[in-house]
């Protein structure tokens, strides 16, 4: 039994599912800076995966997912920014319980 | 047939580890799953013979994006409370599954132009030619710097005391 895109593919939608459920249930600003750190690496196995497959001597996905670490490594710093600001001000980071902007 | 083998392990290792980080209710241990999932995308990469970005994932997630979010998680006192879910626990569980049977329908229904060429090894120098040389990408490599630069001033920014 050989592995191809598709086993690749299903598992990077696998990952990028739970870390998609843990971005919209949980209430730990922390946490859901972690789950979306899972639905980046599930991005980046799905693009290296099709640059393997089905361009395997360009390397353009692999370009790309150079890029997408250079995009999640600002997140993850300005993210964590806005977390310690609200954690200074509001002493929680219950995302439930930020709703300086709500209508 | 070893490359099936780790593949499944690595895919395996991964899924339960992020299961965890999404399940567990200590927010340490769950930072700790992430860490053991970033190192088994670290793996997959390897499988799909993508040597570098292996090397990258392990340097910058494992080494530094993991270190901030343990940061992130002793400076502030949400420990002691646990990773616990909002009410829209059941609506995001319905939402997740529908798109992983949405996307997992289009994936297998769909003819990949899949490629029998094997894979370039190594790719460090080939991605460097790619990345710098001609018509490649030197227009983004130049942009992205500009990005971590503006990423670092704006976190000291919103961090620093009035």
């Amino acid at each position: 039994m050989s592995i191809g895109l598709e086993d690749y593919l299903i598992l990077s939608v696998i990952l990028f599912s739970i870390g998609l459920y843990g971005a919209l249930a949980k209430r730990n600003a922390v946490v859901i800076l972690m789950s979306i750190e899972i639905m980046l690496n599930a991005v980046n196995i799905a693009m290296v995966a099709f640059s393997r497959y089905i361009v395997p001597l360009l390397l353009t996905g692999q370009v790309f997912a150079i890029f997408i670490m250079v995009v999640a490594a600002a997140e993850a710093a300005v993210g964590l920014a806005i977390v310690f600001a609200i954690y200074r001000s509001r002493e929680t980071i219950d995302a439930t319980e930020i709703n300086l902007m709500k209508w | 047939m070893g490359l099936e083998i780790a593949f499944w392990i690595l895919a395996i290792v991964g899924i339960v580890a992020a299961l965890a980080v999404v399940l567990l209710r200590d927010v340490f241990r769950a930072a700790l799953c992430l860490i053991l999932c970033f190192l088994a995308v670290a793996g997959i990469f390897v499988t799909l013979s993508a040597d570098f970005l292996a090397a990258v994932q392990v340097l910058i997630y494992v080494g530094a994006i993991s270190i901030l979010i343990i940061l992130g998680i002793m400076l502030t006192r949400e420990v002691q409370r646990g990773s616990t879910t909002n009410k829209f626990r059941i609506p995001a569980f319905i939402v997740a599954v529908l798109f992983l049977g949405a996307v997992i329908f289009a994936v297998t229904s769909t003819q990949w132009p899949v490629v029998g060429i094997p894979p370039q090894e190594p790719t460090t120098s080939a991605l460097g030619i790619r990345l710098f040389g001609d018509g490649g990408f030197i227009l983004p490599v130049e942009i992205a710097p500009i990005l971590l630069l503006a990423a670092i001033l704006g976190a000291i920014v919103i961090v620093r005391e009035k």
